[in-house]
């Protein structure tokens, strides 16, 4: 009884150390999203640089001398240049964001972390890191019967001091106060004779500097390695979520919350503990939509959404031509291109297919989906699994494709489309992770990381070329459906939710229902994609639902134009064929894709459609 | 004539391709209370915004003590001494009232009259609420922590974006003093009204805006004793 006892003890305790550490990221994610409105998603990229630059100082410092205060003296001066380097991005790149839509905002954000990974990779190498322990918390200490390391000891004790802390800076000084009364009303605390810009500065720096601070105390426990950024970013995410964005008590109490059910639910489900915080958030959303602590969004002075589109037009003689065109050169690639061309081909119309259902969502449902790899990735692992596990030819594993997208759509959706703004951005990312999980850690199914191979064709679709048909002639069936959809009755209800759900519900379309039905269409579209891309690569793996994926489609959407109907399928086709032709020329695509997303956003929101869209208006003489 | 406080000359701003003001001209004196008067939508809150920088003004002059403050950063002209109290009041809910009145401090050189203690003499109300949240106050203590805030930046003058606004006949009363205590100190007042007899109470001068444009000019006295004048500008 007694060991029972002690172990459960020791167990709650590595939970609550979890907790401390989770608490400090994400405390510092939070305030940054309380004042300035963002949510960074390079807040994980400096977590990891707080990490390696920890692992860089600490044992320069120790090398002098062994004392517990140099050891902590280093992880405060890595701590700073974290800091620093937060102060940077705020000059540089936030500052010129914080009016442009949330999208764009996590997007360009999501720039950073490309950039931050390949500097990372670049400056540090590829082998993980580990670093010194922390002298004189190096033993293990007896708790009942069982060993618990000291260190951990010292970072559950870290979390509430921190916190502690927080409560002191927001209370007690000139800048807190400030930073609170920001954080309800930035406008107002300029009006009162403050400099925003300075504020944002200095919220930028103790972000960072908390992030770095949780980085660098974790490298007694793990090494340093460049995949740190986006498994924490996603718990930290959950973590204010759950907690209210904004809100670093709401922050503390969640990370408590995931800490203990990580700790216990690793004994009971060890294969789902992933699942089950993202099931707790799901949960809580559902029930309080700001979270625990958080406070219902005040819109006022935010733009939530892109410009989407407006009046879906008819196709120009010019166009339908130009359309023609295109098709007759997508059905002559087998004819005149090589193996390698063929391949390039048939993906970019699976892409074009799955950029056109997340721009059915993004810009003609206002629905900002940051996660539509998910379902992307379930049609391909229905697909796969149908074939090689059932053994199953490929017809009606294609036909279980869009079927699997958009059940889970569907399913995923009826939580989805209950939240707005950054919330259902979040969500969408939630599901989208725990889809991933799913298939990462569910070996026996799914393979986990290695994935499944062997998804082939039938013997007559086999050939490069004959497969390249089926694509063809599937994607533009969907691709000609969805749009069907954007000009017919539907998709103008979803228009009127998405620019104003009251007044839609006022004229009566049920929005919530009308926005579940768009995205479990949008969903089974990306899911017949999927399919197609499993039989095209001949394997699955989990990439195919993961962050960078999602984030490659609303790139593309991005380049080609939310605003448009067609954009989105330029969009797939440039960002698809240049990725193709840079990537193997340099060992930096992500530091270049990165800068790229940051320079669209930047300078070119309205994408290639909005450039041609522009020149149309031009030379019809109409405005522009 | 009085030394000139702040000036503003063909003042024109709006919203996206929504045009409110087609040149605005008004002028107020170092001490002076001036009432900017008109029906809903005629642009009072709008002239006031795009003085204070929170609308960009779109052609016309604004200076302020001398200083041409067109188009600058509202926290700029904050800092020069022109203070600003919005309409639906902003205070800030999650702070309590001296935080509020943290926020709004501002030491100015020579004339840092302004202090939480000498504020509270002023509204006694708020008094006994210093620590209580702003978001449990009611909305006549809220407007007098509005007032209190913007004076704790020890402004030359303030701007007051109808400051009657949905308060109780008592409560009234002690705005009216607000104002005038104000004036007393030697701080000009710009305050857009649509309550007469609150504006013609405290106001030297008044100013009828309509459409955008300022249809009158003239002192407040003139305007009260003239029943015709006042119905051709301000009947509903």
């Amino acid at each position: 009884m007694s060991v029972e006892f002690s172990f459960l003890l020791v167990q709650a305790l590595s939970g609550l150390a979890s907790a401390s550490s989770l608490f400090i990221i994400a405390s510092g994610l939070t305030l940054v999203f309380g004042v300035t409105r963002i949510v960074n998603f390079a807040h994980g990229s400096f977590y990891m640089l707080g990490a390696y630059v920890a692992v860089t100082i600490v044992p320069w410092l120790l090398q002098i001398e062994r004392s517990p205060t140099l050891f902590f003296a280093g992880v405060l001066i890595s701590a700073c240049v974290v800091g620093v380097l937060g102060v940077l991005m705020e000059i540089l790149l936030l500052r010129r964001i914080y009016k442009v839509p949330e999208l764009f905002q996590l997007l360009a954000t999501f720039g950073v972390v490309l950039m931050v990974q390949d500097a990372v990779l670049k400056i540090w190498g590829p082998l993980d890191i580990p670093g010194p322990r922390a002298p004189g918390l190096r033993h293990g200490v007896m708790i009942l019967d069982q060993r618990f390391p000291a260190y951990e000891l010292f970072l559950i004790a870290a979390g509430p001091v921190v916190l502690g802390l927080l409560w002191l800076l927001m209370h007690k000084t000139r800048f807190g106060i400030l930073l609170r009364a920001a954080t309800r009303d930035r406008d107002m605390v300029g009006a009162l004779g403050v400099n925003q810009a300075l504020l944002f500065t200095g919220t930028l720096f103790l972000g960072a500097f908390l992030a770095g601070l949780g980085g660098a105390l974790q490298i007694p426990r793990v090494s340093a390695s460049a995949q740190m950024d986006l498994s924490i970013i996603t718990e930290a995410f959950v973590v204010t979520v759950i907690g209210g964005m904004g809100s670093i008590g709401g922050a503390f109490l969640a990370a408590l919350l995931i800490g203990q059910l990580q700790a216990f639910g690793v004994l009971i489900f060890p294969k789902i503990t992933l699942v089950l915080v993202f099931l707790l958030m799901a949960l809580v959303l559902v029930v309080k939509p700001w979270g625990l602590l958080g406070r219902p969004e005040s819109a006022a002075g935010h733009t939530a959404l892109p410009e989407g589109i407006m009046q879906p037009r008819g196709f120009a003689v010019a166009e339908k031509l130009l359309l023609l065109l295109a098709v007759l050169a997508a059905a002559s690639v087998p004819i005149f291109g090589d193996t390698y061309t063929i391949k390039v081909a048939t993906e970019v119309l699976i892409f074009a297919l799955a950029a056109f259902s997340l721009n059915f969502l993004v810009g003609n449902g206002g629905i900002v989906s940051f996660g539509h790899a998910a379902y992307f990735g379930l049609g391909a692992y229905a697909s796969g699994l149908l074939v090689t596990k059932l053994g199953m030819p490929m017809e009606p594993a294609l036909i279980a494709a869009p079927l699997a997208g958009g059940f889970f759509a569907a399913l995923f959706g009826f939580f989805i489309v209950r939240l707005q703004g950054i919330y259902l951005a979040m969500l969408t990312l939630a599901f989208a992770q725990i889809a991933y999980a799913v298939c990462f850690q569910w070996v026996e199914v799914t393979g986990g990381d290695n994935g499944i191979v062997g998804v082939w064709p039938s013997a007559w679709a086999a050939s490069r070329s004959a497969y390249h048909y089926i694509v063809l002639v599937a994607a533009m069936a969907g691709i000609l459906a969805l749009r069907h959809v954007i000009y017919a009755p539907f998709g103008a209800s979803l228009r009127a939710a998405r620019d104003s759900a009251q007044r839609a519900e006022a004229i009566g379309i049920d929005v919530r229902t009308h926005r579940w039905l768009g995205f479990t269409i949008a969903g089974a579209a990306a899911g017949l994609a999927g399919g197609l891309y499993a039989f095209s690569k001949g394997s699955i793996d989990p990439t195919l639902l993961g962050i960078p994926l999602s984030v490659d489609f609303l790139a593309m959407i991005l380049l080609g134009g939310m605003q448009t109907v067609m954009g989105p399928v330029l969009g797939a086709a440039a960002f698809h064929s240049i990725k193709d032709v840079f990537m193997p020329l340099t060992d930096h695509w992500r530091f270049l894709l990165g800068a790229s997303i940051i320079a669209l956003v930047l300078i070119f929101p309205r994408g290639l459609g909005g450039a041609y869209a522009a020149l149309r208006a031009r030379f019809s003489g109409g405005a522009p | 004539m009085a030394e000139t406080m702040l000036e503003v000359e063909g003042l024109r701003a709006g919203y996206g391709p929504a045009e409110i003001l087609f040149g605005v001209s008004l002028r107020l004196a170092r001490g002076e209370v001036a009432a900017l008067m008109g029906r809903n939508g005629a642009g009072k809150s709008t002239t006031l915004k795009a003085m204070m920088g929170l609308v960009p003004p779109r052609a016309g002059r604004v200076r302020f003590a001398g200083r041409d403050i067109t188009g600058l950063a509202a926290f700029r002209i904050a800092r020069l001494g022109l203070g600003y109290v919005p309409e639906d009041r902003r205070i800030f809910t999650d702070l309590t009232v001296v935080e509020n009145l943290e926020v709004g401090r501002r030491p100015a050189e020579g004339r840092d009259l302004w202090t939480p203690e000498r504020l509270f003499e002023v509204f006694p109300n708020l008094a006994s609420m210093r620590h209580r949240r702003a978001a449990a106050m009611s909305g006549g203590e809220q407007q007098m922590l509005a007032i209190a805030r913007t004076l704790m930046g020890n402004p030359e003058a303030v701007l007051l974006d109808e400051p009657s606004e949905g308060l109780a006949p008592v409560i009234l009363e002690l705005m009216a003093d607000a104002v005038l205590r104000m004036k007393r100190e030697g701080i000009a007042v710009l305050l857009s009204e649509q309550n007469f007899d609150f504006a013609a109470a405290v106001a030297d001068r008044a100013y009828v805006i309509e459409r955008g444009e300022i249809r009158y000019d003239g002192s407040m006295a003139a305007l009260d004793a003239d029943p015709a004048l006042r119905a051709q500008h301000l009947s509903l």
